[in-house]
C-alpha cells in the first residue's frame, strides 16, 4: 500500500496549491480576459467610426477640426504616463512604498493632464456648435474618443484608490496584485490610444 | 422634470383586463409564496443559504429556477399569439390589438433567448463544470453570485414592463429607425435595452470567470485534452461570450446614446445608418446561437457516453469541431440580412461560409452515431431527449443550409419559414438539450431521481407539439406568410395556422407533465433517492460526488489519468476510499454584496428608463459604494475542519459502497 | 506541513511567478523610447505632408502596429516563456484574428452596401 499513500501525499500536497480561490496569478489572469472583453468593446466602436466618418450632413469634417499638434501633445503625456506607472510597479514589487506613491503621483498627473485636454476639446468643439448631435461623424467621433477618455478617467479614479490603499496599507500581495491589474489596464488604454490617434486623426486629416 | 420623470399612475395599464388578471395573479402568488415561507420560517435559510450563497452548486440551481419561471412566462406569450393567429383569420380581429400583439412577440424572443435559454445554459454550466475538472469552485466565487444577481435584474426589469409601462413593440431584434425616439418615444424600448444591458453585463462576467477556472483550476494530471467534452463545449461557448457580448453591450449603448442624448448613429438624418445596427446586432446574434448550442451538443456527447456504457466516439474530432464552429461562427453572421441589398461578393461569401459552417456539426452528429453504434443504449429520458433531438436539429440544420443560399433566402426571408427554421435549431436543439441536462444532472443537484414516466409523457408531448407546431410554419411560409403578422385574411393559410396552435397546447401538456413530474418527484423523494451518488454509472468526475455535492465538493483533489477519470478510477479500484485524516480546507464565504450591487444596478436601470434622473445617480453611487466595501473587506473565507470532513465522507463512501455491494449481491 | 507554512509558500510562489513577468527598468525604457520613435514618425509623415498620400496611409499603419508590438511586448509584457505568459498572449491573438474579422467584414458590408445605393 506504499503506492497508494505516497499517491495520496501528491495530492495533498496539489490540493494545498489549489486550494487559495483568489490567487494573484488568477486575478490578473482573470483581469486581462476582461481587457480582451474590453477590446472588442473599441473595436465595435472603431468600426462604427470606419463606417461613418464620412457622414458629415453638410458640417464639419475631421480635416477641419482635428488639430495634431494638440494631438501630439496629449499623445505625449499618456505616453510619459506608461513608463512613469511602470516604474511604481517596479517599485512596488522590491517593496519600495515612498517610491511606489510619488510614481504613481506622477503617472495620475500626467493622466489628469491628458484628461484635461480632451475635455478641452471637447468643450471647444461643442461651443462652436460641433457637438456630437450635429453628425453621424461627429457622433461617431465623440463616442469613440469619449470611451477612451471615460476609461482613463475610471483609471484615474482607480489610482487614487489604489494611492490611498498603499498609503494605508502599504504593499502587501492583495494590492500589489491590484497594482499589476491597475497597470494591465493603463497599458491596455495606451494602447486603444495608439489606435485613436492613427485611426481617427492622424488619418483624418489626410 | 417632475419627481417621478415620465413614471404616473397612467403607467399602469388599468384599461387592458389580461395585464389587470396576469398581475392579480403574480401578486396572489407572491403573496402565497412569501406566506409560506413565512410560515415554515424559511426567510433566514432563503436568505444566507440561497440568495447569499457563492456555491457555484447552489447558483446553478437558482440560475435554472430562473430559466424555468421565464420559460412558464415565454411560453404563456407563445400560446397567446397562436390563439390570436388561429382566432383572428378571415377578416376577424382576434383578442389582441396590434400595439399589445406586438409587445408580446418581442417579450416572448426576448425572454426566450436571453432569460431562458441562456440561465437554462449558465445554471447547468455552474452545477457541472468545477465538479467535472475537480475543482472546488470557480475562480471568482462572488463575481459568480454578482452575475446570477444581474441576469436575475433584468429579468426582474422584463417582467416590471408587464405591469408598469410597456415592453418595446419593434421585435426582438429592436432595429431601427423603429426603435429610435422619433417611432418609439414610449418606454418600451428603453426597458428593452436596459434589461439586455445588465444581464448581458452579467454572462460576460460568468465567462470571464469559467474560462478562469477552467485554465487555472483544473485537478492535478488533467490536461487541456483530458477535459470532459461538455465541460470543454462550454468552454467554447464561454470564448464566444466573451468576444461577442462586449458587442452587444457596444451596440445597446448606441441606441441609448441615440435615444437619449439626440446622437445619429442609426437615425435617419444627420447621416446616420441604421444597417450597421443590424449588422453590429448580428455580429453579436449569430455567435449567440452558438453559445446556446454548443454546450447542448456537450450534454448530448456526455448522454450518449453514459448510457451506452461507451467512451465518447471521437472526443478530439468532437473538441475541434467545436473550436471551428466557434471560429467560423463569427464569418457568418450576415445570413441574416442578406435581403439587405449588399453586392453579390458579400452575399456569396456569407452564404458559402454558413453552408460551410454545416460541415463540423455534421461531424459531431456522426460522432454521437458511431458512439450509439454497437453500445447498448439504456433509453431513459435523457436519452430520449438525445435521441429527439438528433432527428428534430437534423432537420433544423438542413432548412438552415437552404436559408443560406441568397437567392432563396430573398424568397424566405421574413417569412414564417424562417420563424419554423429557427425553432427547429433552437427547441431541438438548445432547449431539448438543457431538458436533457436537467433530467441527467438534477439527480447530482438534488439528491433524488426525476420520476421516469412522467418525464418520458413530457418528453412525447414535446416532440410531437414540436412538430405539429413547426412543421405548418414551413408551409406557410412556402404559401407567403410573413413573421409578425396580427391577423390574416386568407383562407389557404388558415387550416395551417389551427394545427400550428393544436401544436401549441400539445408542447404546454408537455410543459405541464414536466411540473407533475418535479411534484411527484419531490413527493417520492426517498423512493427515488440517490444514495451512491453515480446513479447513471457515469463516467466523469462529477459522478464521484455525494448527491447533492459536499459544498466543499471534494475532500482530496483527485488526480486525473484520464478523460473518463471516474470509470478510470472505478476500474482501478480507487473510487469511494476511506482516508484517515483530510488537511482543512479553504473556503469561502457567502456575501449579500452581490444581491445588493445588483439591486442597485437594477434600480439604476429602472430609473433610466423613467427618467428618473435623481434615482439613477443614487442608485449608481450605491452600488460603486457596495462594490468597494466588499474590496476592503478582508473577512472573506475561511476553513472547514478535518473533523467535518471525516464525518461527511465516511458518511458518503458508507452510503456508496453499502448500496454498491447490495447491487453485486442481487446480480 | 503546516497550514500556515503551506499559505506562505503559496505566496512566495506567486511571487517568484510574478518575477518572471512584470519587466525591468531596462525593457520600460527600449520600449518608451521605441515608441516616441514610433510615434513621432507618423505624426511627422502626416504634419509635413512630404510623402505622398499612399506612402504616408502605409508609413501610418505599418507604425501603429509595430508599436502595439512594442507596448505589448515591453509594457505588457506578453511573453512565449511562461505558462501564464501562452495563456495571455494566445487570448490576445484570438482577440485580434475576431476583431480583425469583425471590423474588417463590417466596413466591407456597409461599404458595399453603400455603393449599391450609389452613396
Amino acid at each position: 500500500m506504499s503506492a497508494t499513500s505516497a499517491d495520496i501525499n501528491i495530492i495533498n500536497h496539489d490540493a494545498h496549491a489549489h486550494e487559495h480561490h483568489d490567487t494573484g496569478g488568477d486575478t490578473v489572469f482573470g483581469f486581462w480576459l476582461y481587457l480582451m472583453t474590453d477590446c472588442l468593446l473599441f473595436a465595435s466602436f472603431f468600426a462604427t467610426y470606419a463606417v461613418l466618418y464620412m457622414n458629415t450632413a453638410g458640417g464639419v469634417s475631421g480635416k477641419d477640426i482635428f488639430e495634431l499638434d494638440f494631438v501630439a501633445v496629449e499623445t505625449a503625456a499618456l505616453l510619459l504616463s506608461s513608463i512613469t506607472f511602470g516604474f511604481a510597479m517596479i517599485s512596488a514589487h522590491a517593496q519600495k512604498k515612498a517610491a511606489t506613491l510619488t510614481w504613481l503621483a506622477i503617472t495620475f498627473a500626467f493622466g489628469a493632464v491628458f484628461i484635461g485636454m480632451e475635455i478641452y476639446e471637447f468643450h471647444h468643439l461643442i461651443a462652436h456648435g460641433n457637438g456630437p448631435q450635429r453628425s453621424a461623424f461627429l457622433t461617431s467621433f465623440f463616442s469613440l474618443v469619449g470611451l477612451h477618455g471615460m476609461h482613463v478617467t475610471a483609471g484615474l479614479i482607480w489610482m487614487a484608490t489604489m494611492m490611498f490603499e498603499v498609503s494605508r496599507r502599504g504593499l502587501n500581495p492583495a494590492t500589489v496584485t491590484r497594482l499589476s491589474c491597475l497597470s494591465l489596464f493603463w497599458h491596455f488604454l495606451d494602447v486603444v490610444w495608439i489606435c485613436v490617434f492613427t485611426v481617427v486623426y492622424l488619418m483624418g486629416v489626410m | 422634470m417632475s419627481l417621478f420623470g415620465k413614471l404616473s399612475l397612467d403607467a399602469i395599464p388599468f384599461h387592458e383586463p389580461i395585464l389587470m388578471v396576469t398581475m392579480a395573479v403574480v401578486v396572489i402568488a407572491g403573496a402565497l409564496i412569501a406566506a409560506l415561507v413565512t410560515k415554515y420560517k424559511k426567510w433566514g435559510v432563503l436568505w444566507h443559504d440561497w440568495i447569499t450563497s457563492i456555491d457555484h452548486k447552489r447558483l446553478g440551481v437558482m440560475y435554472i429556477i430562473l430559466a424555468l419561471i421565464m420559460l412558464f412566462r415565454g411560453f404563456s406569450d407563445a400560446i397567446m399569439m397562436r390563439a390570436q393567429l388561429a382566432l383572428a383569420t378571415g377578416g376577424a380581429t382576434g383578442y389582441l390589438p396590434p400595439e399589445h400583439y406586438d409587445q408580446i412577440f418581442t417579450a416572448h424572443g426576448v425572454i426566450m433567448i436571453i432569460f431562458m435559454a441562456m440561465p437554462f445554459m449558465i445554471g447547468l454550466m455552474n452545477i457541472v463544470l468545477p465538479l467535472q475538472i475537480g475543482a472546488r469552485d470557480v475562480a471568482f466565487p462572488f463575481l459568480n453570485n454578482l452575475s446570477f444577481w444581474l441576469t436575475a435584474g433584468g429579468a426582474i426589469l422584463i417582467n416590471i414592463s408587464l405591469f408598469c409601462g410597456e415592453f418595446a413593440k419593434t421585435g426582438w431584434v429592436a432595429y431601427p429607425p423603429l426603435s429610435e425616439m422619433s417611432f418609439s418615444p414610449g418606454v418600451g424600448v428603453d426597458y428593452y435595452i436596459w434589461a439586455l444591458q445588465i444581464s448581458g453585463i452579467g454572462t460576460l462576467l460568468t465567462a470571464v470567470n469559467f474560462l478562469v477556472t477552467v485554465f487555472k483550476m483544473r485537478a492535478p494530471g488533467m490536461r487541456l485534452m483530458q477535459m470532459p467534452i461538455f465541460t470543454w463545449t462550454c468552454t467554447w461557448a464561454n470564448i464566444l461570450i466573451a468576444a461577442s457580448f462586449p458587442i452587444l453591450t457596444a451596440v445597446l449603448t448606441m441606441l441609448t446614446l441615440d435615444r437619449y442624448l439626440d446622437f445619429h448613429f442609426f437615425t435617419n438624418e444627420a447621416g446616420g445608418n441604421a444597417m450597421m445596427y443590424i449588422n453590429l446586432f448580428w455580429a453579436w446574434g449569430h455567435p449567440e446561437v452558438y453559445i446556446l448550442i454548443l454546450p447542448a451538443f456537450g450534454i448530448f456527447s456526455e448522454i450518449i457516453s453514459t448510457f451506452t456504457g461507451k467512451r465518447l466516439f471521437g472526443y478530439k474530432s468532437m473538441v475541434y469541431a467545436s473550436g471551428a464552429i466557434s471560429i467560423l461562427g463569427f464569418i457568418v453572421w450576415l445570413h441574416h440580412f442578406f435581403t439587405m441589398g449588399s453586392s453579390a461578393n458579400v452575399n456569396a461569401f456569407f452564404g458559402v461560409m454558413t453552408m460551410v459552417i454545416a460541415v463540423p456539426t455534421g461531424v459531431k452528429l456522426f460522432n454521437w452515431l458511431f458512439t450509439i453504434y454497437r453500445g447498448r443504449l439504456r433509453i431513459t429520458v435523457p436519452v430520449l431527449w438525445t435521441l429527439g433531438f438528433m432527428v428534430t436539429f437534423t432537420i433544423g440544420g438542413m432548412t438552415g443550409v437552404l436559408l443560406a443560399i441568397p437567392g432563396a433566402d430573398y424568397v424566405l426571408h421574413n417569412s414564417l419559414f424562417l420563424i419554423a427554421h429557427f425553432h427547429n435549431t433552437i427547441i431541438g436543439g438548445a432547449v431539448f438539450g438543457y431538458l436533457a441536462g436537467f433530467a441527467f444532472w438534477f439527480p447530482k443537484a438534488m439528491g433524488f431521481k426525476l420520476h421516469e414516466g412522467w418525464g418520458k409523457a413530457s418528453f412525447w408531448c414535446w416532440l410531437i407539439g414540436f412538430f405539429v407546431a413547426f412543421m405548418p410554419l414551413y408551409v406557410l411560409g412556402f404559401l407567403g406568410m410573413t413573421r409578425r403578422l396580427n391577423h390574416t385574411n386568407n383562407p389557404d393559410w388558415n387550416i395551417w395556422l389551427y394545427i400550428a396552435f393544436v401544436g401549441a397546447v400539445i408542447i404546454m401538456f408537455g410543459i405541464l407533465f414536466q411540473v407533475v413530474q418535479l411534484i411527484v418527484s419531490f413527493k417520492n423523494r426517498e423512493a427515488l433517492k440517490d444514495t451512491t451518488g453515480d446513479p447513471w454509472n457515469g463516467h466523469t468526475l462529477e459522478w464521484s460526488t455525494s448527491s447533492p455535492p459536499q459544498y466543499y465538493n471534494f475532500a482530496t483533489i483527485p488526480h486525473v489519468h484520464d478523460i473518463d477519470t471516474w470509470t478510470d478510477m472505478k476500474e482501478k479500484g480507487q473510487a469511494y476510499q476511506q482516508q484517515a485524516s483530510y488537511a482543512p480546507i479553504h473556503m469561502p464565504k457567502n456575501t449579500s454584496a452581490g444581491v445588493m450591487m445588483s439591486a442597485c444596478f437594477t434600480t439604476f436601470c429602472f430609473a433610466m428608463i423613467w427618467h428618473i434622473w435623481w434615482l439613477a445617480i443614487v442608485g449608481v453611487i450605491a452600488g460603486i459604494t457596495v462594490f468597494f466595501k466588499r474590496c476592503y473587506t478582508s473577512d472573506v473565507d475561511y476553513y472547514v475542519q478535518p473533523e467535518e470532513i471525516l464525518e461527511i465522507e465516511s458518511a458518503h463512501n458508507k452510503s456508496a459502497t453499502t448500496f454498491n455491494q447490495g447491487k453485486e449481491f442481487s446480480a | 506541513m503546516s497550514h500556515s507554512e503551506s499559505h506562505v509558500l503559496n505566496e512566495l510562489h506567486t511571487q517568484s511567478h510574478s518575477d518572471a513577468s512584470h519587466g525591468s527598468v531596462k525593457d520600460y525604457l527600449i520600449g518608451f523610447v521605441l515608441s516616441i520613435i514610433l510615434t513621432a514618425i507618423p505624426f511627422w509623415a502626416v504634419m509635413s505632408g512630404t510623402l505622398s498620400k499612399p506612402t504616408t496611409f502605409a508609413c501610418v499603419v505599418v507604425m501603429a502596429i509595430v508599436q502595439i508590438w512594442v507596448h505589448l511586448k515591453y509594457f505588457l509584457h506578453l511573453n512565449f516563456t511562461t505558462e501564464d505568459g501562452k495563456a495571455s498572449s494566445l487570448s490576445f491573438i484570438f482577440s485580434a484574428l475576431i476583431i480583425v474579422m469583425v471590423v474588417g467584414l463590417s466596413v466591407w458590408i456597409i461599404y458595399e452596401s453603400n455603393a449599391m445605393m450609389m452613396y
